[in-house]
């Protein structure tokens, strides 16, 4: 089983990565949950949401707590909240960040994880025209996760944006052009 | 069950096998078979000889127990009446008197 | 018992269940177009909010022929559900939390009066300090009202225990309101894997609701809810109680049906890996999994540990729970509400009448856990069966404890 935890703030996105994501799994024929934690929604305020994806039925019910993979969302998160707390040593951290290797680095002096970069930001907007970075991110995590091809990856996501966004058809091919891109997009900054 | 079976076998007595489901009623109009009459204390008394079919009394009783065939008034549904006395009050002609029930009309 | 039609499901033509993924209030929404009642009046309340929400586009869509009726409060929406289900067609609801405690006098209402409204309970705290998570304390509040009450684990269960609710509910010999409940968010709110029917299975299985009085009958007229006097009302509720009574067999056949044809396993509780258990947790909803997975990291020790999921509370299976507990040396009841009895929850009340006298001399501790959407995770109940492993022989453990609680 593979486990994620999203960091992310209200109206981000985070929620709706983490149920994408189950999606896209689903699809490749995988038993998924996505799910956020829950309470007073409110924009702007730290969020966590989470995947477990395995070839098994998944029965466990409670959060995340050692996750294989961390995906931060807002890397202006990394000073408010522990993001790496429980990462599996070796695990995967990865971060939707435009800033230097050097400096993000700095932040995790003595992480045992890979530690993973993507500017969402910059795709989203060179794509979708908005920095929505759920879409590339997904891609990315879908990446590390390391179950699922990369043409599997993309016929499913396709299918999951347009079951999505059944209702907005115009932003389906900027979604999909951007997840495409993401894919080689996500550099590893640590040895 | 029709209503009267049901009145006939559902009572104060009946064990609760017997009680309908949900304490349903069945059949509409089962208060007519329900003895209010016995809850009278005064009685009233219907003076044919003084009355003269203005049929005022008939629309102010409260149990209906003013029977009324072919647009004339009959004797009181002793059955139902309560003995209230509002017919009584209405009368135009002194055509009904009330009396203590039990005793001497 | 009355001589009532089953359902009857030809295994070979039934259609092979589809794979598919969503919350488990879809999948109960799912559920309710299939069934396509002829009446829901609901009042939005989280984590409920979204099953109102789909029965809408399902009725804007055009694909249910239902009468969905947009009430002011939820106090309105068991109201209608009332009338409707008297005057003789299916009427269902959905509510959590303080939804339901509004409700409260008409639960009541729609038991006495033998209608066979059937609920969707996505279970919510109740307020005191406010909190919309998960906890069993809406539906607990509403275990005396006459409900018959069937938990789920998973989005799964919830689908499934709607699929069979009416026929349960609507049986001659039940006639009364069923609630299926599940854990507010844990799994209202996550994406699961699910194995959806198809609407002709659902539809068959289901059948039609033909009462046998119902007031919209031009040829027989009938009254509901009269007053009750004293020389009546204790038989009423005697009649109420031989049909929860009834229920029992009715829920057993209908579950053993809905089982048979669909590979699915339903009972009165689920016994995982009881077989020769010596401790065990007795629990229900949605940590069931959870606690399952403990089960089987402590059987790979070599543990002699095992699980009952309670999937029906009312009627309560007293004789069942006390026959599959009958080998256990150690027992934990595990409450998600307060009953502030000052002696355990309500599970532990009735799993403790239920060994009294039966089976004797199990150490048993009730806990109170995942109050207010309080997590629980493995280790948790890798703790708990710790707990009651050492629990020695000439001890009289505690009656009861909070789990996951800070202390100071």
């Amino acid at each position: 089983m593979i486990e994620i935890r999203w960091h992310g703030r209200g109206g981000q996105g985070a929620k709706t990565a983490a149920l994408l994501l189950a999606d896209v799994a689903f699809t490749a024929g995988m038993y998924v949950q996505g799910f956020p934690e829950y309470g007073p929604e409110r924009m702007g305020a730290p969020i966590t949401a989470y995947n477990r994806l395995d070839d098994h039925v998944i029965r466990v019910h409670s959060n995340i707590y050692e996750p294989d993979i961390v995906v931060v969302v807002d890397e202006t998160l990394i000073k408010a909240v522990d993001v790496t707390a429980g990462l599996k040593p070796g695990g995967k951290l990865l971060i939707n960040s435009k800033r230097r290797a050097e400096d993000i680095l700095k932040e995790f002096p003595e992480i045992n994880a890979e530690i993973y970069v993507i500017d969402a930001a910059d795709i989203s907007i060179r794509y979708i025209g908005k920095n929505i970075p759920n879409s590339p991110l997904l891609s990315a995590v879908a990446r590390l996760t390391g179950l699922i091809p990369e043409a599997e990856f993309m016929k499913s996501v396709e299918e999951a944006i347009s079951h999505k966004f059944a209702s907005k058809p115009a932003v389906i091919q900027g979604n999909v052009d951007s997840i495409k891109e993401s894919w080689n997009a996500v550099i590893r900054i640590n040895e | 069950m029709s209503k009267i079976d049901l009145m006939k076998h559902v009572n104060e007595q009946s064990p609760w096998q017997d009680v309908t489901q949900g304490t349903h009623v069945y059949g509409s109009g089962n208060s007519e078979f329900f003895n209010t009459g016995d809850w009278r204390t005064s009685i009233p008394k219907w003076h044919p000889e003084s009355c003269k079919q203005c049929l005022l009394c008939f629309p102010v009783c409260p149990d209906s127990s003013i029977i009324v065939r072919e647009k004339k008034r009959e004797d009181f549904d002793f059955f139902h009446c309560k003995g209230c006395g509002i017919c009584a009050k209405v009368c135009p002609f002194g055509a009904i008197s009330m009396h203590e029930e039990g005793g001497e009309a | 018992m009355s001589d009532y039609k089953y359902p009857k499901i030809d295994k070979k033509s039934k259609a092979p269940a589809f794979r598919e993924r969503m919350s488990g209030n879809e999948a109960v929404s799912y559920a309710i177009r299939q069934i396509d009642p002829d009446v829901i009046a609901a009042f939005p309340i989280t984590p409920s909010t979204e099953i109102p929400q789909y029965i809408s586009k399902y009725k804007a869509d055009g694909k249910i022929s239902t009468e969905f009726v947009t009430v002011e409060s939820e106090h309105s929406a068991m109201s209608a559900c009332i009338g409707a289900s008297a005057s003789g067609v299916r009427a269902m609801t959905a509510t959590s939390s303080a939804g339901m405690a509004l409700m409260y006098e008409l639960l009541y209402v729609a038991a006495s009066d033998r209608l066979p409204v059937v609920m969707a309970a996505v279970n919510r705290a109740l307020t005191g300090p406010i909190n919309i998570n998960a906890d069993h304390s809406d539906s607990m509040g509403a275990r005396d009202s006459g409900w018959i009450q069937i938990y789920s684990e998973n989005a799964q269960e919830a689908y499934d225990n709607m699929l069979m609710a009416h026929r349960i509910g609507e049986h001659p010999d039940v006639k009364l309101p069923v609630m299926i409940c599940q854990d507010g968010f844990i799994t209202s709110h996550a994406i699961e894997n699910i194995l959806l029917e198809s609407d002709e299975f659902a539809k068959e299985f289901v059948g039609e609701y033909t009462p046998e009085k119902f007031l919209l009958n031009t040829k027989e007229s009938l009254g509901v809810g009269p007053y009750g006097i004293s020389p009546y009302y204790m038989e009423a509720k005697r009649g109420q109680e031989q049909a929860m009574e009834n229920a029992r067999e009715v829920i057993a056949q209908i579950s053993k049906l809905y089982s048979d044809a669909t590979g699915r396993l339903y009972d009165f509780f689920e016994a995982y890996r009881m077989d020769d258990a010596e401790y065990a947790i007795l629990i229900m909803g949605s940590a069931s999994g959870t606690a399952k997975d403990a089960v089987d990291n402590l059987r790979a020790e070599g543990k002699k540990v095992g699980l009952i999921k309670l999937r029906v509370f009312r009627p309560f299976p007293f004789d069942k729970i006390a026959q599959a507990l009958s080998k256990v040396k150690g027992l934990a009841i595990m409450d998600r509400s307060e009953g502030f009895s000052a002696s355990g929850g309500p599970l532990g009340a009735e799993v403790r009448s239920a060994l009294y006298g039966r089976v004797d001399g199990i150490k048993t501790i009730n806990y109170i856990y995942g109050l207010g959407g309080r997590d629980m995770r493995v280790r948790d109940f890798e703790d708990i069966y710790a707990e009651i492993m050492a629990i020695k022989a000439d001890e009289i453990p505690e009656l009861y404890k909070y789990y996951g609680v800070r202390e100071r």
